[in-house]
């Protein structure tokens, strides 16, 4: 009985056990002792037990409760104290909660994919260089010949105009074999998938619909199954719609088709159009999948000697190929996150362990009159608790300010949500991992001062604390600076590449220019003639708009399309794509280099009489005349290319159409009069460019109106201007950037409130010995010299490490640097610059409490 | 020990475990048990405090300076701690007891209890 009421006893908090605990045991027994019978007994001891449990309870709470008003009250009485240490918790958990959320949807997330990790994508790889599309003939038989995969199937990004809705829409898709959906294994929320019933088959005329397309278009009615939709003039049958969770092959996919497979269009086998996906063979590695790939290709090569020559094969995890450009982007991301935590604890340790010094004589104090150290520690707990739960809930708040900054990082092949939603589990580790900073640093070495010698801190008085600690302060310290010099570092370096990159000169004029869309329905339009009136009167109508100078069509904007990729042929050349003779190729329509401000070098460019009855000409770029007749005069000059004869009449200059950073293959342009009908379908002219003399978004109506028109059905989709193009071509760089150097803002921040606080707290601690220098004759000057001294050496101890680990950092993303130096003088003097500068600054404050210590102070006493 | 009718009137009403333990101190100084028992004889049984409930109660009164531990009598259980009331106890049990008595009053005069024979 005695031990069951030990057990109930231990329900108390400790303080109160020990002022109540052996008379209420006395209490219990004598009660027990009256109850008498068993049964009587029982009733007590249950009776005991409830009250007890309420009691306890209560009596926790009334502690609690002091607890918090005590620890409010102190913060109130030390607010720089406090709200630092909120600050600083909450950037820590915020930048690491926001930051390995996204790297968490990116890297290591499955694909919502049934087995993701068995799904790779198969790219011919001509001469070793890995990604080019596959041809449909070489799909077919990697298919039939590999014997690594279950299934080795193909997709096509495709686009549609819709007309039925409010209004007439562009919709974003794709095309696939028959047996893709059934690969990827997504079952649909409702109706079927396409079905892997054969080529040239079953599911033509039949569309399986996206949830967002479900609800934006149909309302989200689940009796959409059977329903008649209208693709390009074509009536397409809803036969399934996907569950919001299915994005392929990008986000932006809104429906998928057959893919049409007659054999005509399949037959080229240097058309390389076929995006191929396959899935891995239970047990199958990538390794064994690469070797029987290789196997294929040079079966292939030696079959088809010509179309094949050179062509390898190569398997890339899915995984991997849709988050490559962001992994090392992100895995950065990741160790600049880890910095600020690091720091941000730093900082905390530094913080709670100086306050736990000036408050080593009140402890004392309310140890010797007899608090018990439960109790002291059950204050501190809460208090620091407090401060790092209320620290969490700012950043909680902070990560999800962050989030969509964040968010541009996530590359948009990626099947998922736009925006990732912030991960319960890491914002649960980061607050633990805080809140274990606080308690090890502002608890423990709290409690030992206390209980060590009470009578001798007393003595103390509110100086002292030992060596000890403040070596570990400082250790600290130089930590926060050098990581804040490698975070730093890193953003300037990325910051400077931005700059590079975007110095890089794209080709074309991109101020001033508006560009749109309007995809023009097929077969309807397959006819030249049709589709000239239609560029001719948009044209004339836009330009007639006030403030446009001049409008044109162009197959693909630059930048927005980089492929479009035919070999050169030259007299006497066979006819095959080799690596080094490919160009890009664009029809257009006249006036194309002077609305996208590419300046004529030679020759004329695209001219109103070029028409289907006059002889075939071309418009070349300056690297292909370098390329194809280096030293010969390139007008005149004939080669085949894009099916025809052609004959150079132009020069203009080069355009990054692969974007600012990637290496573009030479261009040529044909004049869109010269098209062939129901030929080259894909390079029929769609996109519209306006040359401005104002700013270009203002003439938008204006120009919907004349294209509503002349055609009140045709939908109007990308409206952008080329600057926003090039913009978005550095879009996740600048974000990058952006992200890293708010880190580094931080870092940098948190580095000068340490150095600052700890020399603040120096100069406190040693205001008697400066009152003593003072009062002995040195001057301030001399004083002054100390306190910096000792600031710079701290930076200095930082920085020297910092500038090595920053450098290394620079050299891992190198790749991301775009050429630049990892390590650019530039950067790394203005950071160290930097460095100097926040430790006068953190220096300033201490310094001028230091020389005005007034020397007979001191020796009052405290 | 000084304080003010604002000090007495920021405490009430009280709550009735703790006027219960007010009105068992009336008499003179007790120690825990006997409180219990007081009560329990009191209230023919009604109320029986728990140890637990009791404990806290004291506690609680204790920090507010309602009550204040005494001498123990010579010779008695060495366990036992006795409790009184302070001078501030008392005025705030009288200002209970006041309240109460008002009460009583304004319910008579609506006529929610017999008047008295």
């Amino acid at each position: 009985m005695r031990f069951a009421i030990d057990l109930l006893l231990r329900l108390y908090p400790a303080s109160f056990r020990r002022e109540y605990g052996d008379e209420m045991r006395a209490l219990y027994l004598q009660r027990l002792a009256a109850a008498g019978s068993a049964a009587g007994r029982f009733a007590v001891f249950t009776e005991e037990l409830m009250g007890t449990c309420a009691g306890a309870a209560a009596a926790h709470g009334d502690i609690l409760r002091h607890d918090v008003r005590a620890a409010v009250r102190a913060f109130a009485h030390a607010p720089g104290f406090a709200f630092t240490a909120v600050a600083v918790t909450a950037i820590g958990i915020g930048a690491n909660a926001a930051a390995f959320s996204v790297a968490d949807v990116v890297l290591i997330r499955p694909l919502p994919f049934a087995r993701p990790n068995e799904l790779v994508r198969l790219w011919e790889a001509p001469n070793g260089a890995a990604g080019l599309e596959a041809s449909p003939p070489n799909w077919r038989d990697w298919r039939a010949m590999s014997t690594s995969f279950t299934a080795v199937e193909a997709f096509h990004a495709w686009d549609v105009n819709v007309v039925g809705g409010s209004e007439p829409q562009r919709l974003e898709g794709a095309v696939v074999t028959p047996g893709l959906m059934a690969m990827l294994g997504v079952p649909p929320a409702l109706g079927r998938t396409l079905m892997p019933t054969g080529p040239a088959d079953g599911d033509v005329g039949a569309i399986v619909i996206a949830d967002d397309l479900w609800r934006t278009m149909f309302g989200a009615d689940s009796g959409v199954i059977g329903h008649v939709i209208q693709l390009d003039g074509a009536p397409h049958t809803v036969i399934g719609v996907m569950p919001p969770t299915f994005r392929f092959p990008d986000r932006d996919a809104q429906f998928w088709l057959a893919m049409p497979v007659a054999e005509q269009q399949i037959a080229d086998r240097t058309d390389n159009w076929f995006d191929v996906i396959a899935r891995l063979k239970p047990g199958v590695s990538i390794g064994q999948a690469s070797a029987d790939m290789r196997r294929v290709g040079a079966q292939l090569e030696a079959a088809y000697p010509q179309e094949n020559r050179n062509v390898g094969v190569v398997v890339r995890s899915l995984r991997d190929e849709m988050s490559r450009e962001s992994r090392l982007l992100l895995l950065g991301l990741c160790g600049a996150a880890l910095c600020v935590l690091l720091i941000a604890c730093a900082n905390l340790t530094s913080l709670l362990l100086a306050r736990s010094l000036t408050r080593r004589r009140e402890l004392a104090v309310r140890a010797a009159l007899g608090a018990g150290w439960e109790r002291l520690a059950r204050q501190l707990v809460t208090e620091t608790v407090l401060l790092t739960g209320i620290g969490g809930a700012a950043g909680v708040g902070i990560a999800y300010a962050g989030l969509p900054l964040l968010a541009r990082l996530v590359p948009l092949a990626l099947p998922v949500a736009d925006v990732p939603a912030i991960d319960g589990r890491i914002l649960v580790f980061t607050m633990i991992a805080t809140v274990l900073t606080g308690l090890g640093v502002g608890v423990v070495p709290a409690l030992r001062a206390s209980s060590e010698a009470p009578v001798s801190a007393l003595r103390e008085g509110t100086r002292g604390g030992g060596g000890r600690r403040q070596r570990l302060r400082s250790a600290l310290v130089v930590t926060e600076v050098a990581a804040s010099v490698v975070l730093l570092a890193s953003a300037g370096l990325l910051l400077r590449a931005l700059a590079r990159v975007q110095a890089v000169d794209p080709g074309f004029r991109a101020d001033h220019a508006l560009t749109m869309r309007t995809a023009l329905p097929r077969p309807e339009f397959d006819v030249a003639a049709r589709r000239q009136r239609f560029y001719d009167d948009v044209i004339a109508g836009v330009e007639a708009v006030p403030g446009v100078q001049r409008a044109a069509y162009i197959s693909f904007l630059p930048m927005v399309m980089g492929g479009g990729i035919w070999p050169v042929v030259r007299a006497g050349e066979p006819a095959v794509r080799t690596p080094g003779n490919t160009a890009s190729l664009r029809y257009a329509t006249p006036h194309i280099f002077d609305a996208l401000g590419v300046p004529v070098i030679k020759g004329r460019g695209i001219d109103a009489a070029d028409d289907a009855t006059r002889p075939l000409v071309a418009v070349v770029s300056e690297s292909f005349v370098k390329r194809f007749s280096p030293g010969a005069d390139p007008i005149g000059m004939r080669f085949s290319f894009g099916l025809a004869e052609r004959t150079i009449v132009g020069v203009v200059r080069d355009v990054k159409t692969r974007g600012l950073e990637r290496e573009s293959e030479p261009q040529v342009y044909l004049p869109a009069a010269q098209q062939p009908d129901s030929a080259l379908v894909g390079y029929q002219p769609k996109d519209l460019v306006i040359r401005t003399t104002v700013p270009p978004a203002s003439v938008t109506d204006a120009v919907r109106a004349v294209i509503g028109r002349i055609a009140p059905r045709q939908p109007v989709s990308a409206v952008q201007t080329l600057d926003a193009i090039v913009a978005s071509n550095t879009a996740s760089r600048t974000a990058q950037v952006r992200v890293l150097g708010a880190f580094a803002a931080i870092a940098f921040l948190l580095a000068a409130i340490g150095i600052h606080g700890l020399l603040a707290y120096t100069v406190s601690q040693r205001a008697h010995e400066f009152g003593v220098r003072m009062a002995l004759g040195a001057r301030q000057g001399e004083v002054v010299r100390l306190v910096l001294r000792h600031g710079s050496s701290l930076a200095a101890a930082g920085v020297v490490p910092g500038v090595a680990v920053a450098w290394a950092a620079g050299r891992w993303m190198q790749s991301l640097l775009f050429g630049l130096n990892p390590a650019d003088a530039g950067t790394f003097g203005a950071v160290v610059a930097l460095c100097v500068v926040m430790t006068l600054v953190g220096c300033l404050a201490p310094v001028l409490r230091a020389v005005r210590v007034p020397p007979a102070s001191v020796f009052r006493g405290d | 020990m000084t304080f003010t009718d604002d000090d007495i009137a920021a405490l009430l009403p009280l709550p009735p475990a703790t006027f219960h333990i007010l009105m068992a101190l009336a008499p003179g100084d007790r120690h825990g048990y006997a409180i219990i028992l007081d009560v329990e004889a009191r209230t023919g049984g009604e109320i029986r405090l728990s140890a637990g409930t009791l404990y806290r109660a004291i506690h609680r009164l204790l920090e507010q300076g309602l009550l204040a531990e005494r001498r123990r009598p010579a010779g008695d259980d060495e366990r036992r701690r006795y409790y009184g009331l302070t001078p501030f106890g008392l005025a705030v049990a009288r200002a209970e007891t006041a309240r109460l008595a008002q009460m009583l009053r304004m319910a008579r005069k609506q006529g929610l209890l017999p008047e008295r024979a």
